[in-house]
C-alpha cells in the first residue's frame, strides 16, 4: 500500500474560527478509512480542502505518485485527476433519469465539444448497466432520479462516484437516513470499492463504522486526535472525553 | 429502453423531442399560407407591412429560443441578449446603407461629364451617410462596409466575440444569479449609451436607416422582398430550432441542465462549468446576432434605442410567459406577446370608452403585459407551454 493523498500542516480560518488546525493526514491506495469526530471537528472542511472547494491558509496537499499539488487546481481539475466526492445530503440531478445521471458521471472526455458529439457506445451502456446493477437500480434506469427513495438516491450518488472511476472516494455520511438493510448494502458497496481504491468515509454512526472494519481517524478541533483501529481509538481517554463521553 | 438507445441520432432527436417535428411542420405551413396570401406573390389578402411584421416576429422567436437555451436550460438569466441582436443588425445595416448609398451616388455622379474617381466616390458616400452627424469622413469601422461577405462575417463575429470576452470575465469570476443579470443589463446599457454618441461612427441616435432597400435587389418591389425575407426568417428559425434542439438533447443538454440545477455538484463531477456556460452564452449570442441581421432589413431602421435594457427584459418576459426549458414555449411567448403588442399599440384594437374614462391600449398595453407576467408567474410557473404538459398527461 502506498500513500495516495498526503495532507500536511494544513490550517484554515473562517472569520477567526480555526476550522482546521495544522492537520496532517495520509491515505494509502487501496485503503478504507473512516473519519469520525464531534460536530465542528473539521470533517467536512477537510473534504472541502481536498476537493478544492475551500483554499487553506497554509499547508500542503499532494496527490498521486507524481505528487500533484491539489491546492493549485480547480474543483473540476481535481475531480478529473481522480478524486470523487459524495455529499452529506444526496445530491443527484432530480429532473433527469438515473441513466442520464450515471452517463454524466461516466469517465469520458469532459470538454463541451466532446460532450456535444458524445454518443453512448456499447461499452458505455454496458458500464452504466453494470453500475446500476451494483447499486440495485437496474430496473429504475429510465426513472427520474427525483422519484427515488432517499436511500436509493444515496446509492445513485455512490454509483455516480464509481462511474467517475476515481482513485480516491470521499464519502460524507453515506448511511444517514437509511434503513438497516440499506446500510448493509452500503457497507458492502464501500468495502468492495475499497479493494482497488482509497475510500474515506465520514460517519457519525459507530455501528456503521464497526461494520466497515477499517482504520479510524478521530478529528477534534481541526486536527487529528487519534488514529488506529476502532477498538484502539475508543479506548483512548482523550477520545472518550471529547466525543464518546457525550 | 434499448431501442431508443440504438436508434440513429437524427431519428432519436425527433422521437425524443416530438415538438421539433410539430414545430417545423407548423412553421412550414405558416410560411406557405402567408406566402399564398401575400400581396407580393399571392392573392393579396395579407398586406406587405403585415408580412414584414410576421417575418420580424419569426426573428424575435429565434432570439427567444436562444434565450430559452441560455436561461431555461443553462440557468443563466441573461438580460443583455438584445445587445447581440442589435449588433447583428448594425453589422448588416452598415453594408446595406453603404452599398445602397454608393449605388445612388455613383448613378448621380455618372451623369456628370467626367466619371468620378474611387476617392471622390467614397468621399461622397461618406458625406451622404455622415452628414447628419456633422462629419464627412468615413469612420475606420466602415473600411470594409462595402463588402457583403465581410459584414456578414461581422454579424457572427462581433456578437460572438463580445459574448466570449464578457462571458469569460463574468463566468471566470463565478458571477452568478442576479449579479450576472445585473451585469448583462449594464453591458447592454453601456453599449446603447455608447452608440448614442455621435462620434462612434454609427450615426449616433439617428442609427442606420433605409435598410429595407437591398442593394442589388433595388428593382424588386418591397411586396416581393418582404416574402423573401419571411422565407429567410422562417428558414433561420427552423434551422436555429433544430440546432438548439440537438444541443439540449443528449449528454450536453444533460450537463447544462445539471449546471442550472446545481453547478457546484457538476464541478465535482469533473466538468469545467465555466467553459460550458461560456459555450452556451456565446453560441446563443451568435444566433441572436443572426436573428438581428434578419430583423432590421425588415424593420428598415436600427438605432441605439433598440439595445436599451428594456428590450432584453421583454425577451425574458416572453420566455417566462411562453414557458422555460421547452423551446417551443419561447416561440409561443415571443410570437404571442409581440404580435399582441403590435396589435394593441398599432391601433388595431378598439379603445374602450367607459364613459368616465377611456382605455387607450397604447397606454394600457404595458399594464396588461405586466399584469400578465405577474399572473403567469403566480399561477402558471411553467408558462403557457405548461398547458401542453397538462393536455398530454390528460390524454
Amino acid at each position: 500500500m502506498q500513500t495516495l493523498l498526503e495532507m500536511s500542516g494544513v490550517s484554515v480560518t473562517f472569520d477567526g474560527f480555526r476550522a482546521i488546525n495544522n492537520l496532517s493526514i495520509a491515505v494509502g491506495e487501496p485503503e478504507l478509512r473512516a473519519v469520525i469526530g464531534p460536530n465542528g471537528a473539521g470533517k467536512t472542511t477537510f473534504m472541502d480542502i481536498v476537493t478544492g472547494k475551500t483554499r487553506p491558509d497554509s499547508g500542503r496537499v499532494v496527490f498521486g505518485e507524481r505528487q500533484v499539488d491539489l491546492l493549485k487546481m480547480s474543483e473540476s481539475q481535481i475531480a478529473r485527476a481522480g478524486i470523487g466526492r459524495k455529499f452529506q445530503k444526496p445530491t443527484v440531478f432530480d429532473e433527469q433519469s438515473v441513466r442520464d445521471n450515471l452517463a454524466m458521471a461516466l469517465k469520458n472526455r469532459r470538454g463541451p465539444l466532446s460532450v456535444l458529439m458524445w454518443k453512448a457506445g456499447e461499452r458505455d451502456r454496458a458500464r452504466i448497466e453494470a453500475l446500476a446493477e451494483e447499486i440495485g437500480l437496474l430496473a429504475r434506469l429510465e426513472d427520474r432520479a427525483g422519484d427515488l427513495s432517499h436511500g436509493q438516491k444515496q446509492w445513485l450518488e455512490i454509483g455516480m462516484l464509481l462511474a467517475q472511476d476515481p482513485r480516491l472516494l470521499l464519502v460524507d455520511e453515506p448511511a444517514a437516513g437509511m434503513t438497516p438493510a440499506e446500510r448493509e448494502h452500503t457497507t458492502d458497496l464501500l468495502k468492495r470499492a475499497a479493494q482497488t481504491r482509497a475510500v474515506m468515509v465520514i460517519e457519525h454512526d459507530m455501528e456503521f463504522i464497526r461494520r466497515l472494519d477499517c482504520r479510524v481517524t478521530v478529528l477534534h478541533e481541526g486536527s487529528v486526535l487519534a488514529e488506529g483501529s476502532l477498538d484502539h481509538v475508543t479506548k483512548n481517554q482523550q477520545v472518550i472525553d471529547v466525543y464518546l463521553g457525550r | 429502453m434499448s431501442d431508443t438507445v440504438l436508434m440513429p441520432a437524427r431519428r432519436r432527436l425527433l422521437r425524443e423531442n416530438p415538438s421539433v417535428t410539430w414545430f417545423l411542420l407548423a412553421l412550414g405551413v405558416f410560411t406557405l399560407v402567408i406566402s399564398v396570401l401575400s400581396e407580393g406573390l399571392g392573392v393579396g389578402l395579407v398586406s406587405t407591412s403585415m408580412v414584414k411584421i410576421l417575418g420580424m416576429t419569426l426573428c424575435l422567436c429565434l432570439i427567444a429560443v436562444a434565450m430559452d437555451v441560455v436561461w431555461g436550460y443553462c440557468g443563466i438569466l441573461s438580460l443583455g441578449h438584445f445587445a447581440f441582436f442589435g449588433l447583428g443588425g448594425y453589422a448588416i445595416g452598415m453594408w446595406l446603407m453603404y452599398a445602397r448609398t454608393e449605388i445612388v451616388i455613383s448613378d448621380s455622379l455618372a451623369r456628370g461629364t467626367i466619371p468620378p474617381t474611387e476617392l471622390e466616390l467614397s468621399e461622397a458616400v461618406a458625406a451622404q451617410i455622415f452628414g447628419v452627424v456633422g462629419t464627412s469622413e468615413l469612420p475606420l469601422i466602415w473600411t470594409f462596409a462595402g463588402s457583403l461577405p465581410f459584414q456578414l462575417a461581422m454579424v457572427v463575429l462581433v456578437p460572438g466575440l463580445l459574448a466570449l470576452v464578457f462571458g469569460w470575465l463574468a463566468f471566470r469570476s463565478r458571477v452568478t444569479g442576479v449579479y450576472l443579470s445585473i451585469l448583462t443589463q449594464a453591458m447592454t446599457l453601456a453599449l446603447a449609451l455608447y452608440l448614442f454618441q455621435n462620434d462612434t461612427g454609427l450615426r449616433g441616435n439617428n442609427g442606420l436607416s433605409g435598410l429595407q432597400n437591398i442593394p442589388g435587389l433595388l428593382h424588386v418591389p418591397q411586396a416581393v422582398l418582404s416574402v423573401w425575407f419571411l422565407w429567410a426568417s422562417a428558414f433561420a428559425l427552423g434551422a436555429g430550432y433544430l440546432l438548439f434542439a440537438w444541443v439540449v438533447s443528449g449528454k450536453f443538454g444533460s450537463v447544462i441542465r445539471a449546471i442550472r440545477d446545481n453547478e457546484a455538484r457538476v464541478r465535482f463531477l469533473g466538468y469545467n462549468v465555466e467553459g460550458y456556460k461560456l459555450f452556451v452564452f456565446t453560441l446563443t449570442a451568435v444566433v441572436s446576432g443572426i436573428a438581428g441581421a434578419l430583423y432590421y432589413p425588415q424593420a428598415g431602421i436600427i438605432n441605439p434605442a433598440e439595445l436599451a435594457p428594456i428590450a432584453s427584459i421583454y425577451l425574458a418576459v416572453w420566455v417566462a410567459i411562453g414557458g422555460r426549458g421547452r423551446l417551443y414555449g419561447a416561440v409561443i411567448g415571443a410570437a404571442g406577446v409581440s404580435l399582441l403588442s403590435s396589435w394593441l399599440t398599432g391601433g388595431g384594437a378598439p379603445n374602450i370608452d367607459l364613459g368616465f374614462y377611456r382605455i387607450l391600449w397604447t397606454e394600457w398595453w404595458q399594464v396588461l403585459l405586466g399584469l400578465g407576467f405577474v399572473l403567469v408567474t403566480l399561477f402558471a410557473p411553467k408558462g403557457i407551454g405548461g398547458l401542453f404538459d397538462y393536455l398530454v398527461r390528460k390524454r
